[in-house]
């Protein structure tokens, strides 16, 4: 089976997909999607962005989901990332938090080491890979008519929801950001707790 | 009914005066909700009484650097985990271990020791022996428990280290604790 294209842009399919960010509690993974994710909530204290600890990005959102059942927590990660630990699939597929979304952010390649091509350019089918370890809920999006129902499966429905979004390999949004995950930490910590 | 008759021998149930129940209501009583593990025979009654907890989250993992991670999510949300896993299992926690350091993430480990006192598989003996060293490298403090009576003592100083001070703390639980395996 042929894998599907990169056309989408993340900078306008990211955004598109999410819709209203303050809605979630976000973690965000390395580089692409911390960027990304920098740029849509302004580095808001409702994210938790991180810039190593490679492979950590659906467990701390598992974790965060687990703890606060009451919220929506959105985990946006990159192809590299997530290939990094894919087992974590098979653990949240076990928990199954019903407040749970992961946007995979897949542009087949390492974008901050250089672009060199990652095994989703080689093969690698993640949203097949999410439904193999058993969450129910998952799309691929590769072009801007399935936007709407992607962003539905994140917003809508009672179940841990995977949703693979296919872009083109080109930069995110250059957004200033905090680095320092204690100061992060704090912050997200602090909002939660007075909100 | 069949399925459940045999579950006297080894069920969830606590046991009068076995340390691994006394150990296992301390947690519950300090806060902890979340069991995370791969699982081990030195943690099987933990992790029994987890999942028999409907106020427990029991997380089986498939590698014990998820665990790590989990922990710091759950401290996002104000929550505390205690990770459970053997001594092999801290060499695949290295690098995750960075989000607990550099992130001042409070992190309580339970580490069942093989690869030390008595070990009969040399298999073990690297990661047993590199336990400490590879903890202390990251900026995790270790306390070594050798006897029964020093396990709720030792593990409610870490859990003051941990959730008071936000320090990190793995709490070993030794061969002389609990059994060396002989083959």
């Amino acid at each position: 089976m042929a894998l599907p294209e990169f056309v989408l842009d993340r900078r306008e399919a990211v955004p598109a997909l999410i819709g209203r960010s303050e809605d979630y509690l976000i973690v965000s993974g390395l580089a692409g999607t911390s960027k990304d994710m920098a740029a849509l909530t302004g580095d808001g204290a409702n994210l938790f962005a991180m810039a190593g600890a490679m492979g950590g990005a659906a467990m701390i959102g598992l974790g965060l989901a687990l703890a606060r059942p009451e919220r929506r927590v959105l985990v946006v990660t990159g192809d590299g990332e997530l290939l990094m630990n894919l087992g974590a699939l098979a653990t949240i597929a076990v928990m199954n938090p019903p407040n749970l979304r992961i946007l995979c952010v897949d542009n087949g390649h390492y974008g901050e080491t250089g672009y060199q091509k990652s095994h989703t350019s080689l093969g690698a089918d993640l949203e097949r890979a999410a439904a193999g370890c058993g969450i129910a809920r998952t799309r691929t999006v590769t072009q801007a008519s399935e936007i709407p129902d992607g962003a539905r499966l994140l917003r809508e429905g009672n179940g841990t929801a995977f949703v693979l979004l296919r872009v083109k390999p080109t930069d995110p949004p250059a957004h200033k950001r905090t680095l320092d995950p204690s100061s992060c930490r704090n912050r997200f910590r602090g909002a939660l707790q007075g909100g | 009914m069949a399925i459940e008759s045999g579950r006297g021998e080894r069920g969830p149930e606590p046991v009068e005066g076995r340390w691994q129940d006394a150990l296992y209501d301390f947690l519950r009583q300090k806060g902890v909700s979340i069991f995370a593990y791969v699982p081990d025979a030195g943690h099987k009654i933990l992790i029994e009484r987890s999942l028999a907890d409907p106020g427990a989250h029991s997380v089986p993992l498939t590698t014990e650097e998820e665990g790590v991670a989990l922990l710091a999510g759950a401290d996002l949300g104000g929550a505390r985990g205690v990770l459970l896993m053997q001594s092999s299992g801290v060499g695949n926690c290295v690098n995750m271990l960075s989000l607990v350091k550099a992130g001042r993430f409070p992190f309580l480990a339970l580490v069942s020791m093989r690869g030390d006192f008595g070990e009969g598989n040399p298999w073990q003996f690297p990661m047993g022996q590199a336990v400490e060293p590879v903890l202390q490298a990251m900026g995790v403090l270790t306390l070594r428990v050798d006897r029964p009576e020093e396990v709720i003592a030792t593990v409610g100083a870490a859990s003051t280290m941990v959730f008071q001070s936000g320090e990190a703390v793995a709490v070993l639980l030794t061969q002389k604790l609990i059994g060396a395996k002989p083959f």
